[in-house]
């Protein structure tokens, strides 16, 4: 991936000896500078800190109808949220959906890459076939699987009924629901979440394998004891951008279940956009906005902790 | 001797078993939506999955009774103003991470790094307050200001400009070359490959937006395709299961399309990423 020129000939520290002497701080460079980072610190503040800030500062307060804030309350926004069923039933749901799309997500992924990685005859085939999801947006997967667990004419119905099997409630009991949810979350990243686990797979050294052949080593071994510890790293980007992600869930839970049945997917991305812009509690979403800043800056932290560190074993 | 290759070639069939099933899992969704795109909703309703009457109709229906051509139109016109803003944007502050040296340069890159780890989706009620107040509501505009910049594209990019040879800019130095030109003759040319990465991303993230837009955009003219389908859903098509499935094809198969050409280059630039 690095692009070293062949005509590199001069010595690493010579080059850097001679660029400190270059950058030194002048009165031109502080012109280009304001001109080539101004633009992007001014979106990003006006956009991302002016706005976290603002939503720090509503969260602090009571609200009218219009997003004003009108009383200082400090911390109540907080315990009342704590202290409210409702929430806590939230937080719960949305754990529990994060913890299933992660787990499936990386077990179906590993699974599919590890056998796509076997040099068989026709293979590409099935690695281009296993990636397709990737061109699927959320309001896309929404409908195929909306049709699907379709209760009167979905496909899943009409299953049963050929079998001759009771049919399924997808989505209005809540428990199938939660699943209906996270079937459609886990196909949908599959496609993505596949390819870099191929690619991390094909970049384990080959010599390991064969090494391993010649000492008979069962195939099954050799994935959980070579694959699996070379690996370590992207299983680790993985598992922190899924579980970003789908705490940051909103698409397929608008499209597919609203929220329900009786909050059963109600999440927290999904109340903080019914508590501001339909029950028009600004402070309270705000609070939640905080609770959910905090969550996914703790998992993006532990990301760029471990990718400094390039985790190994 | 014999035996070995009997339980090779069990396994090889075994495996090819395995491939083929999974592969028929993953791609029922596309199949059963596609197919029923091209029968009756009269027939779908009724559980007819195996009807004959197949057609074109669905399709016809979903360009003639429906905005998602304008809905595709918006969305195209959006992504693209918006990849080409990370592009500039991005590799200017990206630049100046690298080949500038200035007052609190530490501190302003510690700022784009805590932006990474901030959610959008906490910051949407005063940003839409922001853009209300701008009277941007319902215009493009609503969806391409606020992500002019991104500090993930700029991160990205650092990475790269940091590989550029110092020889390079040394020899740009000689030649008496200011920023700008140094920027756009030697960096940016020499990046290219991660110019793409950045903007086939970007171009994604824009396209694929969802919340964002649902807030800021009422009528027709400035939906997006993603807001579009539920939409479509919720209005009086809602059980015209034949020209929903024939609205989702058309968004789905051109992407499709492209990821089936580009696949070589998807993967390598996903690797780029992953690493980085």
């Amino acid at each position: 991936m690095l692009k070293t020129s062949t005509t590199d000939v001069v010595p690493e520290k010579k080059v850097e000896a001679n660029s400190d002497r270059k950058f030194k701080l002048t009165a031109k460079d502080k012109y280009y500078a304001s001109i080539f980072v101004g633009p992007s610190l001014f979106l990003l503040g006006l956009f991302v800190f002016y706005p976290m800030f603002r939503t720090l500062y509503i969260s602090l307060f009571l609200t009218n109808s219009f997003g004003n804030t009108t009383l200082f309350v400090g911390l109540d926004n907080y315990v009342k949220l704590i202290s409210s069923p409702d929430f806590v039933a939230s937080m719960w749901v949305t754990v529990v959906y994060v913890v299933g799309v992660t787990f499936f997500t990386i077990a179906m992924g590993l699974l599919l890459a590890n056998l796509a990685s076997q040099k068989l005859p026709g293979i590409a085939i099935f690695r281009t076939l296993y990636s397709v999801t990737m061109g699927v947006s959320v309001s896309v997967a929404a409908i195929f699987w909306l049709f699907i667990f379709n209760p009167s004419a979905g496909f899943f119905t009409l299953l049963t009924k050929m079998l001759h099997l009771p049919t399924v409630n997808w989505l209005t009991s809540p428990t199938n629901a939660m699943w209906a949810i996270i079937i459609t979350t886990v196909w949908m990243h599959l496609g993505f979440v596949f390819l870099v686990f191929l690619g991390a797979i094909e970049s384990v050294p080959t010599t390991l394998y064969e090494a391993a052949d010649v000492e008979g080593v069962s195939s099954r071994y050799q994935f959980f004891h070579i694959t699996l510890p070379m690996i370590s790293p992207t299983l680790f980007f993985v598992s922190t951008i899924t579980i970003i992600g789908s705490f940051k869930s909103f698409g397929l839970i608008d499209l597919i279940t609203k929220g329900g049945p009786t909050n059963a997917t109600n999440m927290l991305v999904y109340r903080i956009y019914n508590d501001a812009f339909f029950g028009g509690n600004y402070a309270k979403s705000s609070a939640e906005a905080i609770i959910l800043a905090i969550i996914i800056a703790f998992f993006t932290y532990l990301q760029f902790k471990f990718l400094e560190k390039k985790v190994n074993y | 001797m014999a035996n070995i290759d009997e339980t090779a070639i069990l396994k090889r069939i075994f495996s090819y078993f395995l491939l083929i099933f999974l592969a028929v899992v993953i791609l029922a969704p596309f199949f059963i939506g596609i197919w029923t795109s091209f029968l009756p909703t009269a027939d779908i309703l009724k559980g007819n999955f195996f009807s004959t009457n197949v057609s074109l109709n669905n399709y016809f229906d979903a360009f003639t009774q429906t905005p998602i051509l304008r809905y595709l139109g918006n969305t195209v016109v959006i992504s693209i103003i918006t990849m080409f803003a990370h592009l500039i944007f991005c590799s200017m502050s990206a630049y100046a991470f690298v080949f500038l040296d200035f007052k609190y340069k530490k501190v302003f890159f510690a700022l784009f790094m805590v932006t990474m780890m901030l959610p959008s989706e906490a910051a949407i009620i005063p940003n839409f307050q922001t853009v209300k107040a701008l009277g941007l509501l319902d215009h493009y505009s609503a969806m391409i200001v606020p992500s002019l910049t991104s500090a993930f594209g700029t991160f990205m990019l650092r990475q790269s400009f940091m590989q550029t040879p110092m020889e390079l800019k040394e020899a740009a130095d000689i030649e008496g070359l200011n920023h700008f030109q140094i920027y756009w003759n030697v960096v940016l040319p020499y990046n290219r490959i991660s110019l793409i990465t950045l903007g086939a991303y970007s171009f994604l993230g824009a396209w694929n937006q969802y919340l964002w837009p649902i807030l800021v955009t009422f009528s027709n003219n400035s939906r997006v395709i993603q807001n579009g389908l539920k939409q479509l859903q919720s209005e009086e098509t809602f059980n015209n299961w034949g020209m929903i499935q024939a609205s989702a094809a058309i968004i789905v198969i051109p992407t499709i399309i492209v990821l089936f050409i580009g696949q070589h280059y998807f993967k390598s630039g996903m690797n780029e990423g992953a690493v980085k």
